[in-house]
């Protein structure tokens, strides 16, 4: 019998090692995140995944779970919060769903849908990023960027490979690429890499396969991410190897 | 019966498509209208904006009519919607923002092939477009947001019923869409 944790009343258990995040996941309970993966070291920069423990505000995808901590996260006041950072993020760069290929697959328009974001209310910034459409298979298009380092991460702790990189501080930190021109064709990127898969908007794009899903059929048109994310996260098996949430979803 | 409630609608920089998808409401336009009367709109070419209970604009603020428009709206309406991406953010007006104004007029109509002869318009009856497109927002108070390119003749359905019957317009999964 593991230990549990409390969190928005429900009891969750954990195994030594897991933060709250994890726990969370894997027993069926859905906390906001973006710059979290399940493959991937905790980032803990984006503060979607933000919780209240003892009055106190707290990245959920760093905190290490503990027997008895009471945790609040779908409050009002948290998801007020939430909607913020996302609205910020969408004034920061340059996010025009309508003519975004990945617009039905991007993890910061279905967290926009969840937390029913109608608007930024910010002023927008318009920021002036060039594409670099160097590689002949992969275009960059960094008006999206949300700097949640899942590509950075990926390229260096899976693909063995420092694609990408993080450079500038404050409001002019941005996305760059790790080679001498500075450009993604002077690289040894290959469409097989993890760093292909894991951009949560639309930065990293294959050329040639843009709007190849018809609109009803992309990730989040079926599913709101609240419900996608617990389907991709690692479950919690009991001592008989079964998953008791697994089943009830099914 | 209670008085209806009149509704204004008219599109600044956009391209008249969330109107079309607010007629894709289809028959329950006549149910809309047991419940609000249209002051100025395209649906019948009112061209000046009186005392109205709300006001639905499309499209971003391109240009120095725009601003003029927005301004009669908020001024009369209680209620100022707006409505689709370009309203929201500028939209694909907008995608010229992170450019110069000077020299996307003198790329259209100067330097590219085939305008030896061009000239940028210059006739005092176009309104003076803007150093860049605006979200309706970042020039007046706006109440409400409906998302979409174009919202869905759903959504803008929930969303005024929601808004007539006195409720927090909520969209909810499958409705609520940016693009």
């Amino acid at each position: 019998m593991s230990e549990t944790f409390q969190l928005d009343g429900a009891a969750v258990p954990f195994e030594p090692g897991q933060t709250v995040m994890q726990a969370a996941l894997a027993a069926g309970h859905y906390i906001p995140h973006l710059c979290y993966h399940p493959e991937f070291k905790p980032h803990g920069s984006c503060k979607l995944c933000t919780v209240k423990l003892n009055g106190r505000t707290t990245a959920s995808c760093t905190l290490p779970a503990e027997a008895g901590l009471n945790i609040e996260s779908n409050i009002e006041e948290l998801n007020a919060l939430r909607r913020t950072l996302v609205q910020m993020l969408f004034a920061e760069g340059n996010h025009f769903c309508p003519s975004c290929e990945k617009s039905g697959n991007c993890v910061l328009q279905a967290l926009g849908y969840d937390l029913e974001v109608h608007a930024t209310g910010f002023r927008h910034l318009y920021p002036d990023r060039p594409l670099d459409a160097s590689h002949p298979d992969i275009l960059l298009d960094f008006n999206r960027c949300v700097l949640c380092e899942l590509c950075v991460r990926a390229s260096s702790e899976v693909d063995g490979k420092n694609v990408f990189a993080l450079s500038g501080r404050g409001i002019t930190k941005h996305l760059i690429v790790n080679s001498a021109s500075g450009l993604l064709k002077d690289t040894d990127i290959a469409l097989t890499d993890k760093a292909m898969e894991v951009c949560p908007v639309g930065v990293i794009l294959k050329k040639r396969v843009g709007f190849s899903q018809p609109i009803g059929a992309r990730r989040y048109d079926q599913r709101p991410i609240s419900a996608q994310a617990l389907d991709d996260a690692p479950r919690q098996v009991d001592a008989s190897g079964n998953c008791k949430t697994c089943e009830d979803a099914s | 019966m209670s008085k209806k409630l009149r509704v204004a609608t008219t599109s600044l920089a956009g391209c008249f498509g969330c109107h079309m998808s607010f007629l894709d409401i289809d028959e329950r336009l006549l149910a809309l209208l047991d419940l609000v009367e249209f002051d100025r709109s395209p649906i019948n070419d009112i061209k000046h904006c009186g005392p109205c209970d709300i006001g639905i604009i499309e499209g971003g603020v391109c240009n120095a009519e725009n601003v003029h428009v927005l301004h009669e709206f908020r001024k009369n309406c209680k209620i100022l919607i707006a409505i689709g991406a370009c309203a929201i953010n500028g939209g694909l007006p907008a995608q010229r923002n992170h450019l110069d104004l000077g020299s996307c007029l003198t790329e259209v109509y100067l330097t590219e092939p085939g305008l030896a002869h061009g000239h940028i318009p210059n006739d005092p009856e176009l309104p003076l477009p803007l150093d860049k497109v605006h979200p309706l927002h970042e020039v007046v108070k706006i109440d409400y947001f409906i998302p979409g390119c174009p919202p869905s003749g759903d959504a803008i359905w929930k969303f005024l019923t929601d808004l007539i019957a006195g409720k927090t317009p909520e969209l909810g999964h499958g409705l609520i869409k940016y693009d």
